[in-house]
């Protein structure tokens, strides 16, 4: 378009843009330089994205969106960070699997890259219900120490750890002491009795008649998986009653809560979230804190 | 002075003097950045991955995400496991976009006060997810989450469910009329009561193309008509348990992003 040229500002020598407010004239001043360069530079930057990194999602005649000269893909990447790292634990993935235990003890080197690996997956899985270093909570054994229920060998620990208990698993660790209360097995006054016979077995002042009043009950209804001795069966995760360790509290409120209605805890199965060789460095890691046989 | 206006000013004049064609200039400016944006999503193959299991969720199962997003525990926990190898190695598989295709709204989160749950179902027992909402400390002593324990004495309330799936329906979520209409009793037999799951179970499983990927249990262990922690922990037993990620090609291209 051609034309008079627009008006120049006498005062500063520059263009107006012809805006007038009650005689004051708007000055055309071009954008700054540095500005303008700024600007042009991301426009370029926009251009060369396009070209290298995964942009367009659709354009006519592509199946899916522009793959980009340089091919990025963040899930393909993650594969590649996984197998790497897969990779640089193959060595000590392929012995924990293929060792036995007592070798694997005895390997410092392989015992130690074992404790590390198993303490982070501690940390991330079990610390939750079994507390930092395993010190347990109500319901959630302790794992720092050397009472077990279903055995503190590598083994048994590792199989523990896989199957997990009454997880659903097809293998998994079960035992269902009866609800002597709930279902009426018992009445009242023998749970009572009961109550003071654990107590007693246990090593603490219980009333003497009626620890002699539940005898009988105990060898008829419960000997049979606690033992005549009260020591407990590790094969079938039973636990010891004469000793000072309890699961949900030794008082005598909560032993007449287990016998009256038993609180069945779960734990988890392990064996589909976690890989064999991790499954075995937490076993090395639990039976390290302080209990393992 | 009659000068002749500037270039500028004698090609702007249209929208500089009359601020209603000026703000249908804006609106058109911005539909175009919008539409470059938006469109060509509508045109991608596979925005969705192909996936086996994933099903929407049971009546008892969306009365818990409720409950989660009133008590506004996505502002604290994430689900969304990004594809980073430490967050896989911490959570498991990354999270897909099929996993969150029948959430409306979408529970992704952008902040981690607590850690991800975005495949929390399974990892801890119900007991456990029970104690941990009532006393959190009890069981985590450096947890800061709040105590929850109100929700174990609110019955749910099965009366909204209905309408609750009839506007997810209409969302898109492929929720049949029988699932709708028979939404109070499946809460209550998913949640451990004495009604027949069968039918629950068979309907759901013919969107999912998976079978048992529904829990019916006890789930706060309170016998009763089924309370908000029931439908909570039903939730949070759930995620991300849905996809059989054995039948999951991650190397095809089309699911690689």
């Amino acid at each position: 378009m051609t034309g008079p040229s627009p008006e120049i500002d006498t005062h500063s020598g520059i263009e107006t843009t012809g805006h007038e407010w009650d005689g004051i004239k708007e000055l055309n001043n071009p954008l700054p330089r540095w500005w303008l360069f700024i600007f042009w530079a991301t426009v370029a930057v926009a251009i060369v994205y396009w070209v290298l990194m995964p942009a367009w999602p659709a354009l006519p005649g592509l199946q899916g969106n522009t793959t980009g000269v340089w091919g990025q893909s963040d899930r393909a990447d993650v594969a590649a960070d996984t197998a790497a790292m897969q990779a640089e634990r193959a060595t000590l993935s392929a012995k924990l699997a293929s060792r036995d235990a007592t070798s694997i003890l005895q390997d410092h080197e392989l015992s130690q890259l074992a404790l590390s690996l198993g303490e982070s997956a501690f940390g991330d899985n079990c610390a939750t219900c079994h507390g930092a270093g395993g010190r347990g909570a109500k319901g959630y054994p302790r794992l720092a120490d050397d009472v077990w229920l279903w055995g503190g060998s590598l083994d048994e620990i590792e199989q523990t750890i896989r199957v997990g208990i009454r997880s659903g698993h097809t293998e998994t660790r079960l035992s269902e002491m009866p609800a002597f209360g709930r279902d009426e097995f018992l009445t009242a006054g023998q749970i009572t009795d009961l109550v003071e016979l654990v107590t007693s077995v246990s090593g603490r002042d219980a009333d003497a008649a009626a620890t002699a009043r539940a005898r009988p009950i105990f060898e008829e209804q419960c000997s049979s998986c606690h033992g005549v001795d009260a020591h407990g069966d590790r094969s079938k995760g039973v636990p010891n009653l004469t000793d000072a360790d309890w699961l949900y509290g030794g008082d005598r409120e909560t032993i007449h809560r287990t016998i009256y209605g038993p609180r069945y805890g779960v734990m988890p199965a392990w064996s589909e979230r976690l890989d064999p060789a991790k499954v075995r460095a937490l076993a090395i890691y639990v039976h390290s804190l302080g209990g393992g046989e | 002075m009659a000068q002749r206006p500037s270039w500028l000013f004698r090609n702007h004049r249209l929208f500089e003097k009359n601020s209603f064609i000026l703000l249908v200039g804006i609106l058109v400016v911005v539909a175009i950045g919008g539409i470059i944006e938006i469109v060509p999503l509508f045109y991608l193959k596979n925005t969705i991955e192909k996936v086996e299991g994933m099903r929407p969720y049971t009546p008892l199962e969306l009365a818990g995400q409720k409950i989660y997003v009133r008590e506004g525990c996505h502002v604290c926990h994430s689900q969304m496991i990004r594809p980073l190898r430490d967050e896989v190695e911490r959570y498991g598989h990354y999270s897909l976009a099929a996993e969150s295709m029948y959430d409306h709204p979408f529970l992704w989160g952008s902040k981690r006060t607590g850690p991800d749950l975005a495949r929390v179902g399974g990892k801890y027992s119900d007991e456990w997810q029970k104690q941990h909402l009532i006393d959190p400390r009890s069981l985590v002593p450096e947890s800061i989450m709040p105590p929850y324990a109100f929700l174990g004495g609110r019955s749910l309330d099965l009366s909204t469910l209905k309408d609750e799936m009839s506007a997810l329906k209409f969302e898109g979520v492929p929720y049949t009329d029988a699932m709708i209409a028979n939404a109070a009793d499946d809460a209550a037999a998913q949640a451990g009561g004495d009604y027949d799951y069968e039918p629950i179970k068979k309907a759901y499983a013919a969107l999912s193309g998976r079978n048992d990927t529904i829990a019916f249990r006890d789930f706060d262990g309170e016998p009763g008509p089924p309370s908000e922690l029931d439908a909570l922990i039903a939730y949070l037993q759930m995620l991300g348990t849905l996809v059989d990620f054995s039948t999951y090609e991650a190397d095809d291209l089309s699911n690689q992003r």
